[in-house]
């Protein structure tokens, strides 16, 4: 087997990811899927780190690993505190940037 | 899988295990996007993470593997659960679009965006690899660790800065100030009398005693169901069950049983004649 | 000795800037100050006259070189003085009668309290114009041509109280600007020709120059002197002039500020002779102004403005000679000095005769002043005889130089410029005997009538000598003004015989302006002869219609020529027809074509993107997923485009 199958797997599983940001409404599960987009691309630098032969893919994929914790952690902070004013998770409700 | 082997080829079990659980990966993704339930959603992005975290060892990145089983799987994904359960664990979501366009667009923004993507690996036709055995002849944890405190070292306390900002953010984001003393009990009651509403306590939740569960509301003589009786955060989440129609329901029919059994016929009052009118 | 000649300027410019700056402190003593560094010019004049006249004619210009004012590269304009028998003939005429004029201001002003201010004001005047005659180069000039516009603005409307005032010092203002405007592009378009505008370069390579060129610079130095000189069509200033106190008119509006366009026109002489076009359009300028102030003089009642009108033409006559080229140059200067004396010699006496009659300017009113004021009436009667020509007198000899120079340019040019200045004769001698006989002769008019009271009375001068509204009682002047009349009188009687004897003043002169006689067509003797038949026409024309019968105390209806001169020859309504009209009709059609045209573009394309904005604000919805929408959508591209680029 070609390990380029994994990228093909990386590709599939963000294009999900993103349509899923697309589709839903729910703040947690838009951010659910964000979460799915940055795995994909984690899986596609191991694939690549394994096809280069060195170790730098797996850096990039460790970072990513940290940067999207601290998002996580500010991310939900944030739907917390909006839903605590507004009542409700839903994304469409921030909807004021409009004339 | 010996580390030999995963350098400088695939086995066939790699491939059986790369179907099977790509498939698990693909099903588990497309369940996310696709659950009403938020902890339905948050459940099979685990899972998800869970098989990814098989391709990690599978490409021989063993420390990154067991990172996302235990920092990704294990931490974040119970942050995400919590935060569900916050907000509410039962809200299910109305998947009906209310952007005209949104959905189709979407689709067609992902479908070919996809295509392009997997049009664009092909098109690289990347058909050798060099595979991470040298890379990991000293140890995979090892070699990360070289790499991150020499040629990464400022990326990682670059890094190490962005999480604690990170965690204060998330403080100052959820923290609320008090800025006035809290309310004592008496002062509350003060309060309600002064209101004039609900002087005596809220009424109780549940019915009978089948039904006493506190997102049951109570009913009203009426049979109608009294929402006070509900805790608040229940009654915003929407979270009330509503169980008058089957009260209503099952007094009805008790209440048939009773006639029933006192064999009361449900007959037309009699015709009699009055002694004036029998007198005539 | 040349060091001296910075030293023109400095004493009446010290003058106005401690007058002006030193406040009442100075009050008690700021007339004579005022009358003593103008003096001291003066006698600085006087020197360095004297040790010009030490020199060879050939050696006779001195300069001197104060300091480098705008040094930019080709662009050199140095502060430096010139001194040659030109300018030292305008140095003894303004520093001279200037002096004198201060005198007669010292009583004339007497009773006015900001007569300090007066006194800064003339010696500002004084510097400025020095400065104009010293200048070496046209930009210095320049500098000195509106430092005189500044000062006459400011004593026109000395008086500011009056509205009148305020309003003709405002018109002198403007009307003179128009005539800077040509004096500026005629200095830019000497630059473009000639590299520098430094009068020795200039005059000097002014025949290397196109006649093109010359005839453009020519006119454009013609429109400068018509502003500053009150030639048609920029004279209608000079009349509303006279609201400025009497002394200002003389020295000002008689002497010497007006004749600074004859000035500009004799020291480009270099630049006129090269072209003919421009030196024709000068002599036609000078022979209608001639005429037109000749007719306006004729028919004023007020004795200012028929004084001013008669300033008017004899600067015409000074224009026309200054056109005809080297032939009459000498005799435009000769004439400016003769002027400058009787006229300031008539201003004085009709400032006196004011003095005695409460302001009153009305001839109409005056009548049989003669007993009255005798020493105004013989210096005033002087200053007439000269004037009009009378035999013996300056003018005679300095008008009689111009009519023959007219006849001498040849041709039929020569016999209409020469008409046209023997007519010009005839009038003078009417209206000056006008003046004199409504002024001295004839019953008096003014008994049982009360006069105008002076509007504000500590403002005007001899306020005292008024009864409460009632009659005039007419009185010699005192002798500070007297003193300058006699001194006056003098130089008008005797100053044509002394020029014009032994040529002095021809030969004093042509090494600067060159000269030339003309072949004139009829001899001098009959143009002599026909100016004093034209003389005596005038003078009985004028005893027939106002000395023979009594003056009606007001003015008749008279014929359309007398309404009309009345109203200035309707210059006032001209220009407000023409220029004022039609600036108005012009802003008026500039401002629909700004708010049809260029607002109709910039509102028309402002409504069209606020059309196109309203139409694409609907696609900001305001919910983040359709901006994610087209965020993806725009990733897509972008792989697209990049996956294309590969492939090709």
């Amino acid at each position: 087997m070609n390990p380029v199958n994994y990228l093909y797997l990386a590709a599939l599983l963000f294009t999900i990811g993103a349509t899923g940001v697309l589709i839903r409404r729910n703040a947690i599960v838009v951010f659910m899927c964000v979460e799915l987009m940055l795995n994909a691309c984690n899986l596609a630098f191991v694939t690549f780190s394994r096809m280069h032969g060195n170790l730098d893919g797996q850096i990039i994929a460790f970072f990513t690993m940290v940067v999207a914790a601290a998002e996580v952690v500010v991310g939900l902070a944030i739907i917390v505190s909006l839903f605590r004013t507004r009542h409700s998770a839903s994304v469409d409700d921030a909807s004021l940037m409009k004339l | 899988m010996s580390t030999q082997l995963a350098a400088y080829s695939t086995s066939t079990g790699e491939a059986v295990q790369f179907w099977i659980l790509g498939s698990v990966a693909v099903i588990g993704a497309l369940c996310t996007v696709l659950m009403r339930r938020a902890v339905h959603s948050a459940l099979c992005l685990a899972g998800t993470m869970i098989v990814l975290a098989v391709f990690y060892l599978a490409n021989g990145a063993y420390f990154l593997g067991v990172v996302q089983i235990v920092v990704y799987t294990g931490a974040i994904m119970m942050l995400f659960l919590f935060v569900v359960m916050l907000v509410g664990v039962t809200a299910a979501d109305s998947l009906k679009e209310t952007i005209r366009g949104q959905r189709w667009l979407a689709l067609l923004c992902g479908l070919g965006f996809g295509v392009l993507l997997l049009g664009g690996i092909a098109h690289a036709s990347l058909t050798q690899f060099n595979g991470t055995g040298q890379a990991n002849a000293g140890g995979n944890v090892e070699g990360l660790a070289t790499l991150i405190f020499t040629k990464y070292v400022f990326a990682f306390e670059l890094t190490g800065a962005l999480l604690i900002t990170a965690a204060i953010g998330a403080m100052v984001l959820t923290h609320r100030e008090r800025t006035e003393r809290a309310k004592t009990q008496r002062e509350l009651a003060a309060e309600r009398v002064r209101e004039g509403k609900h002087v005596p306590p809220l009424p109780a939740p549940g019915v009978y005693a089948r039904h006493n569960a506190v997102d049951i509301a109570g009913l009203l003589p009426d049979g109608t169901p009294a929402e006070l009786s509900v805790s608040r955060t229940l009654r915003e989440r929407g979270q009330i069950r509503d169980v008058s129609a089957q009260a209503l329901g099952d007094l009805k029919a008790l209440e048939q049983r009773a006639e029933e059994r006192l064999e009361r016929t449900e007959n037309t009052p009699a015709t009699f004649k009055r002694t004036e009118d029998a007198a005539q | 000795m040349e060091n001296l000649i910075a030293l023109l300027i400095a004493a009446p410019l010290l003058g106005a800037v401690v007058l002006l700056l030193g406040g009442r402190r100075l009050d008690a003593v700021g007339h004579w100050v005022g009358t003593l560094l103008s003096t001291a010019s003066f006698v600085v004049g006087l020197v360095l006259f004297a040790g010009l006249l030490g020199k060879d004619a050939e050696h006779r210009t001195w300069t001197q070189h104060l300091w480098s004012w705008i040094p930019v590269g080709d662009f050199q304009a140095d502060v430096t003085l010139r001194l040659d028998q030109l300018s030292m003939t305008f140095v003894l005429l303004i520093t001279g009668v200037g002096s004198l004029i201060h005198l007669y201001s010292i009583g004339y002003m007497e009773h006015d309290e900001r007569r300090r201010r007066f006194f800064g004001y003339l010696n500002l005047f004084l510097a400025a114009m020095l400065l104009l005659v010293l200048a070496d180069n046209y930009l210095l000039l320049y500098v000195g041509w509106e430092g005189v516009g500044l000062a006459s603005y400011l004593l026109i409307g000395f008086w500011q109280h009056k509205p009148s005032a305020a309003t003709a010092a405002k018109k002198a203002f403007l009307v003179n600007r128009v005539g800077d405007v040509g004096l500026s592009i005629a200095i830019m378009l000497m630059f473009t020709t000639f590299g520098t505008f430094a009068f020795g370069p200039v005059l000097e390579h002014a025949g290397d120059a196109s006649e093109g060129r010359l005839t453009a610079i020519g006119l454009m130095l013609l429109l400068a002197a018509c502003g500053k000189s009150a030639q048609v069509p920029l004279q209608s200033w000079l009349g509303d002039a006279m609201e400025g106190p009497t002394p200002v008119s003389a020295l000002i509006h008689a002497a010497t500020m007006v004749t600074a366009g004859v000035y500009l026109i004799v020291r480009s002489a270099a630049i006129f002779n090269g072209a003919p076009d421009a030196q024709l359009v000068v002599t036609v300028v000078g022979g209608v102004t001639l005429l037109f102030g000749a007719i306006v003089g004729c028919a004023k009642d007020d004795i200012k403005k028929a004084l001013a009108g008669s300033t008017m033409s004899q600067i015409g006559y000074m224009v026309l000679a200054a056109g005809l080229g080297p032939i009459g140059y000498v005799f435009a200067i000769m004439h400016l000095v003769t002027h400058g004396f009787f006229k300031a010699g008539l201003f004085l006496g009709a400032g006196s005769v004011m003095h005695g009659m409460n302001d009153e300017v009305d001839m109409r009113k005056y009548g049989g002043l003669r007993k009255y004021m005798p020493i105004t009436f013989v210096t005033f009667g002087l200053g007439y005889l000269a004037i009009i020509g009378f035999p013996g007198l300056s003018g005679f000899f300095s008008k009689d130089k111009i009519i023959e120079a007219a006849f001498a340019k040849g041709g039929a040019e020569g016999w209409i410029l020469g008409g046209v200045a023997l007519l010009g004769a005839a009038i003078t001698a009417f209206y000056m005997t006008r003046v004199m006989l409504m002024t001295f002769f004839g019953e008096p008019r003014w008994k049982n009538q009360p006069t105008k009271s002076p509007e504000a009375p500590s403002a005007e001068p001899a306020a005292e000598h008024q009864g409460a509204h009632g009659e005039p009682h007419p009185h010699e002047s005192p002798r500070t003004m007297t003193i300058p009349m006699i001194v006056l009188a003098v130089g008008s009687v005797a100053g044509g015989a002394f020029f014009d004897v032994g040529d002095r003043f021809l030969h004093w002169l042509e090494p600067v302006t060159g000269h030339s006689e003309g072949h004139s067509p009829l001899s001098a003797l009959t143009v002599t002869g026909a100016t004093m038949v034209c003389l005596v026409l005038g003078v009985g024309l004028a005893w027939a219609q106002y000395g023979r019968k009594p003056v009606p105390a007001h003015a008749p209806r008279g014929s359309v020529l007398t309404r009309a001169a009345r109203r200035d020859l309707y210059q006032d309504d001209f220009n407000h027809v023409v220029l004022v009209r039609g600036g108005e009709h012009l802003t008026r059609s500039l401002v629909y074509v700004d708010h049809t045209l260029v607002d109709g573009v910039v509102n028309g394309s402002a409504a069209g993107f606020g059309g196109l904005s309203g139409r694409l604000r609907r696609v900001q919805n305001g919910f983040a997923r359709s901006y994610a929408v087209s965020m993806f959508g725009g990733a897509a591209l972008l792989v697209a485009a990049t996956l294309l680029m590969r492939a090709v």
